[in-house]
C-alpha cells in the first residue's frame, strides 16, 4: 500500500509530473474499542505509536490528536538535537534519542533530514566556563561527545561568531558537541505517522478527548472524546502543554506548569550559518534551515499560560543578543514568530511513567527542550506501556521522584539557564 | 506584553514585574509533622489551571511589593488585582 521512497521512486515522481503521490497516512474513523490509546499527536504520541507497533507487536491501538498532527510543539521549536546533559539519567535518555536519529531517516523510509552539524553551547562568563567544563567531563564520563574550545576555536567553527572582547557578553569559549545537530520537526511527526499508519495503527485528527473513564477498580476503561467514546486499557498521555487538564480527567494531579515559549525565523537567505549556536546565559539560540530561515528561540515567558503566544520584549532580547553575537545579521528582516506551550517540571527532567491509576502512563514534562528527544523518548515510553513497567532508561524519570527527593536536578546543572 | 495594575502603583507594563507563581499556597505551620506525601505536594504540585488562575505578582522595578492576580490563562486576560492576605473576589470582579 505504502509508496516507499528511494532514488527510483523520485525519479518515477519527476518524470511523472509528480501527480503519482499518495497520501501518507491513512485518515483513520474511531473504532469502538483498541487495545491501546495515545492521547496526543505530536513527535512523541506517533512515535510511541511506531515502537508499539513494530517492537512490541500493539497494532490494534490509536493516536487521538484534538488538532492536526505535529500542530503542537513539533511544529513550534527550534528543532536542536544534542544530548549533552549533566546527569547519568539525562545522558542516557537523551543519547538513546541521538543515536535513533541517527538512523531515522533509513528506518522510518523517510528523510527526516537529521543533520548532525554540531552544537555549540557558548559561555559568556567564568561561571559559564566552569558549567561548560563540568558538564564535558561528566559527559565523557558517560561516552557522550563534547568538547572545550577557546574562542579562536569557536570562531573557526562558526566564522559569523563575534569573539570581540568589547562586547557586553564577550564569548569566552564554548562546548561542542560534533554529534548534535537539526532535524526536520514536520518530517519527524509525518515519518512517524506514515510507518505507524502502515503498521495498522489508526490516527485520528480532529478529536479531543474530553473525559477519561475508569472502571469500579478504578482502572482506565476508556475515553471520551469529541468523536464519540473509545473503550481501551490503556492509555498513554503525551500531551505537552496540556498534560495537566487531561490528566486531571483521571484525577492525577503532575508537578507541571505550563508556560509559553517563543521562536521566531527570519526571511529565507543563502547558507551563511554552518551549525547550531546556544547561548544559555543570554537566551539565544540559533541555526539555519535548510530553507535558509534563520531559526531563532528564546525563553520562557515569565507567567503560565495556554495561549500559545508570548510577548515580543521576549523575542527583541534575544534579538539583541543574536545582533551582538553575529553582527551580519543585524540588518536581516524576520519573517515571523509564534509561541508553543511547555509544561516544565521542578526539576527540568521530564516524567516518563507509570501513575497511580491503572492503565494510564504520562510522558510530560519535556520542558523547552522536548524535541531532540522525540526517537528515545517514545521509544522507552512504548516500551513501558507495552510491558506495564518502565524501560531501565526511563525508569528515574517517575512522577515519584517528587515525593521521594530522587530530582534529576538538570534546572540547577543548567544545561539550559531555564 | 501585560499591562497590569499593581494595587499600589497603578497600571505598569509587564516588564516592571516578576512572577511569584500560584497564590494562597499556605505553608505547612509544622513541616516536620508532614509526611512526604504532603511535602512534596506542598513543595511540587501546581494547579496549572487552563481557566482563571490566582497568582502572585511582584512589582519588583517598582514598589517592590507582591499582589495577587486573577488572569485567564487562555486569554492572558486580567480579571482581578487584589492585595495579598486577602481572598480572591468573587468571579466577575472588577480590575482591569
Amino acid at each position: 500500500m505504502k509508496q516507499r521512497f528511494s532514488v527510483f521512486s523520485l525519479l518515477r515522481g519527476g518524470l511523472s509530473r509528480q501527480l503519482g503521490w499518495q497520501p501518507q497516512w491513512r485518515k483513520a474513523e474511531p473504532k469502538a474499542s483498541y487495545d491501546a490509546i495515545i492521547i496526543g499527536g505530536g513527535g512523541h504520541g506517533l512515535g510511541t505509536a511506531y515502537y508499539l507497533a513494530s517492537e512490541h507487536g500493539l497494532t490494534n491501538i490509536a493516536v487521538v490528536e484534538k488538532g492536526w498532527i505535529g500542530g503542537g510543539n513539533t511544529g513550534r521549536n527550534t528543532t536542536i538535537i544534542r544530548s549533552n546533559y549533566l546527569f547519568n539519567e539525562s545522558s542516557a535518555l537523551y543519547d538513546h534519542s541521538v543515536k535513533l536519529w541517527e538512523s531515522l531517516s533509513q528506518v522510518l523510509n523517510y528523510n527526516v533530514m537529521f543533520s548532525p552539524r554540531g552544537v555549540m553551547m557558548l559561555a559568556h562568563t567564568v561561571h559559564d566556563i566552569q558549567v561548560a567544563k563540568r558538564h564535558i567531563h561528566a559527559n565523557r564520563c558517560n561516552g557522550v561527545d563534547n568538547e572545550w574550545l577557546e574562542p579562536e576555536q569557536a570562531q573557526e567553527f562558526c566564522p559569523p561568531l563575534n569573539i570581540s572582547r568589547n562586547i557586553r557578553y564577550p564569548v569566552l569559549g564554548a562546548a561542542l558537541q560534533r554529534r548534535g545537530g537539526t532535524a526536520r520537526h514536520d518530517a519527524v511527526a509525518w515519518g512517524y505517522a506514515r510507518a505507524a499508519s502502515d503498521l495498522g495503527v489508526d490516527i485520528i485528527e480532529n478529536c479531543e478527548v474530553t473525559a477519561i473513564r475508569r472502571d469500579a477498580a478504578g482502572a482506565i476503561a476508556g475515553i471520551d472524546t469529541t468523536r464519540g467514546a473509545i473503550a481501551t486499557k490503556k492509555v498513554g498521555v503525551v500531551a505537552a502543554g496540556n498534560t495537566s487538564v487531561v490528566m486531571q480527567m483521571a484525577g492525577v494531579k503532575l508537578p507541571l506548569e505550563s508556560y509559553p515559549l517563543q521562536a521566531l525565523v527570519s526571511e529565507p537567505v543563502k547558507p551563511a550559518f554552518p551549525c547550531v549556536v546556544m547561548s544559555n546565559t543570554i537566551h539565544a539560540y540559533i541555526s539555519q534551515s535548510d530553507k535558509g530561515e534563520l531559526v531563532i528561540g528564546a525563553g520562557t515567558d515569565a507567567y503560565t499560560s495556554y495561549t500559545q503566544r508570548g510577548a515580543l520584549h521576549i523575542n527583541m532580547h534575544t534579538l539583541d543578543a543574536i545582533c551582538e553575537l553575529f553582527p551580519m545579521f543585524r540588518r536581516m528582516r524576520m519573517m515571523r514568530n509564534w509561541g508553543g506551550i511547555v509544561d516544565v517540571t521542578p526539576d527540568r527532567s521530564p516524567i516518563i511513567a507509570k501513575t497511580p491509576v491503572r492503565g494510564l502512563y504520562v510522558n510530560c514534562g519535556w520542558g523547552t527542550g522536548g524535541f531532540k528527544a522525540t526517537p528515545g523518548s517514545a521509544n522507552v515510553f512504548a516500551h513501558t506501556i507495552a510491558h506495564d513497567e518502565p524501560h531501565p532508561i526511563n525508569a528515574p524519570f517517575t512522577i515519584e521522584r517528587f515525593r521521594d527527593g530522587f530530582l534529576i536536578d538538570e534546572a540547577a546543572a543548567a544545561a539550559v539557564a531555564h | 506584553m501585560l499591562i497590569l495594575d499593581c494595587p499600589y502603583c497603578g497600571k505598569r507594563p509587564e516588564i516592571e514585574f516578576a512572577y511569584a507563581g500560584q497564590a494562597h499556597l499556605v505553608r505547612p505551620r509544622d513541616p516536620a509533622t508532614l509526611d512526604d506525601t504532603a511535602w512534596g505536594q506542598y513543595l511540587y504540585m501546581r494547579t496549572n489551571t487552563k481557566g482563571i488562575h490566582a497568582e502572585r505578582w511582584r512589582h519588583a522595578r517598582g514598589c517592590g511589593r507582591f499582589f495577587n492576580a486573577l488572569r485567564d490563562t487562555t486569554t492572558d486576560t486580567f480579571t482581578a488585582f487584589y492585595p495579598i492576605g486577602t481572598q480572591p473576589p468573587a468571579a466577575g470582579g472588577s480590575g482591569a
